[in-house]
């Protein structure tokens, strides 16, 4: 039998860590695009493309990640892809974030004055310029708090990816805990990892908040 | 190679997906209740209890917002049992459940309580009202009126969080889409189901939630 210390657990969480760090970033990255797309339709002029991006995030809000993530992973060989933890985890993710971050742009967009959208038709933007010169700039810096919010359930999100298989912290943490049976050690330090990471972030998003707030 | 959708597993799979949906749905009746009972001690414990409590309390919630479920789920599961302490996996994913929701439920009880006007209390203390007749009879309806879109959009998170319970072996929606998805070999269409079950328990819960709180906290609760 192999004996493990605590610096051996805490390196090799440490280790698998850089994995979650890596998927959080890729699926916000990912998710920010998409959303960006699904916001387009969100906030469109036509009828159906708005319902059609209601119904977008209202599915994948009204559903748990798990079987999002479970889909991603069973649906893809149907696309002719290969299964792979890594391909569904970050699918799955990325459009999850996608659905979360669209409505909370769009409800950056929806607080913005009307005037704000006249303002810039009667300087002759069209559609595209105004999103892109006025509406949108505004619509972030008012959403910064929640969306840094979102950053961080999205860390904690890839703790799920674990059960489709990806070998990030939590998973890598069974398979210690399995060797070690020292679960309050292994689980408090995973959950001491994942605090690390998304404490900061926390903080921040209040910070923000409370900058609006004084606004 | 073309794939070809087959559900014809699904008529003799409906008892389970019932049966799974009604462990969901006593998981989170029980999680609202005593979440939301935590949470309103919670509340008040931060705002008017001695200061170590009310340093506690905020850790508390600072932990639990900040860790994922399934490692608090596995923390409690795996980690009591080695202080003595063995839980039924039901039990343990109600108390993961319940003690996950609360974290987040006493900010949002709390901003309730910061909201109802400090005139108030003091309206019903110069009546006569003892302190807790003052927090139990004025303030606290008003304040659960006030976060009720808040608590119900929680409970419906909180719902659909609790499938990675299946994790433990508690014999819930995901589970048996598990046990079914096993057996069957058709695990997109398992999981697509049930996917559905959970979008239709969620919109469900979420119309219940709305149309008691009409009842229950009178009008203008949307």
């Amino acid at each position: 039998m192999i004996e493990f210390t605590f610096w051996d657990i805490l390196r090799n969480l440490l280790l698998a860590a850089r994995w979650t760090v890596l998927l959080s970033l890729a699926a916000f990255m990912g998710g920010a695009v998409v959303g960006m797309i699904v916001l387009f339709f969100r906030i469109a002029k036509n009828k159906w493309a708005r319902r059609l991006a209601s119904g977008y995030i209202a599915l994948f809000q009204g559903t748990p990640l798990l079987m999002q993530l479970f889909l991603m992973f069973f649906g893809l060989p149907m696309v002719g892809l290969r299964i792979e933890p890594w391909t569904a985890a970050v699918l799955g993710l990325t459009f999850f974030a996608s659905a979360y971050l669209a409505e909370i742009w769009r409800g950056g967009v929806d607080a913005l004055p009307r005037g704000q959208w006249d303002a810039g038709a009667s300087l002759g933007l069209h559609y595209l310029q105004e999103l892109r010169l006025i509406i949108l700039p505004q619509a972030f810096s008012i959403t910064r708090a929640p969306t840094v919010g979102f950053l961080v359930q999205l860390i904690k999100s890839t703790a799920l990816t674990s059960i489709i298989g990806f070998e990030e912290l939590v998973r890598t943490s069974n398979a210690i805990n399995n060797a070690t049976f020292e679960p309050f050690k292994v689980y408090g330090l995973v959950a001491l990892i994942f605090f690390v990471m998304c404490f900061p972030l926390t903080q921040y998003a209040r910070s923000l908040e409370q900058r609006a707030a004084a606004r | 190679m073309t794939y070809s959708l087959d559900f014809g597993w699904l008529a003799g799979a409906t008892g389970a997906i019932a049966r799974g949906a009604a462990t969901t749905i006593l998981l989170i009746a029980v999680t609202t209740l005593a979440g939301t009972l935590l949470s309103i001690l919670g509340a008040a414990g931060r705002r008017n209890g001695p200061l170590l409590l009310k340093r506690a309390i905020g850790w508390y919630v600072e932990v639990i917002r900040n860790t994922p479920f399934l490692v608090q789920l596995f923390f409690i599961f795996f980690g009591l049992p080695s202080i003595g302490v063995r839980l039924d996996p039901v039990l343990a994913a109600m108390l993961a459940m319940t003690l996950n929701m609360a974290a987040y439920t006493i900010e949002i009880v709390g901003a309730g309580l910061d909201a109802v006007p400090p005139g108030q209390t003091e309206a019903a203390l110069a009546l006569g009202l003892r302190p807790r007749q003052v927090f139990i009879k004025i303030v606290l309806p008003q304040a659960l009126k006030v976060i009720y879109p808040a608590l119900t959009s929680q409970i419906v998170i909180m719902m659909l969080e609790s499938a990675v319970v299946s994790q433990i072996a508690v014999r819930e929606l995901t589970y048996e889409a598990d046990m079914l998805q096993a057996r069957t070999f058709r695990a997109f269409e398992t999981y697509f189901v049930v996917t559905m079950v959970y979008l239709a328990l969620s919109i469900g819960l979420r119309r219940l939630l709305v149309g008691g709180g009409r009842r229950l906290l009178g009008a203008g609760v949307s």
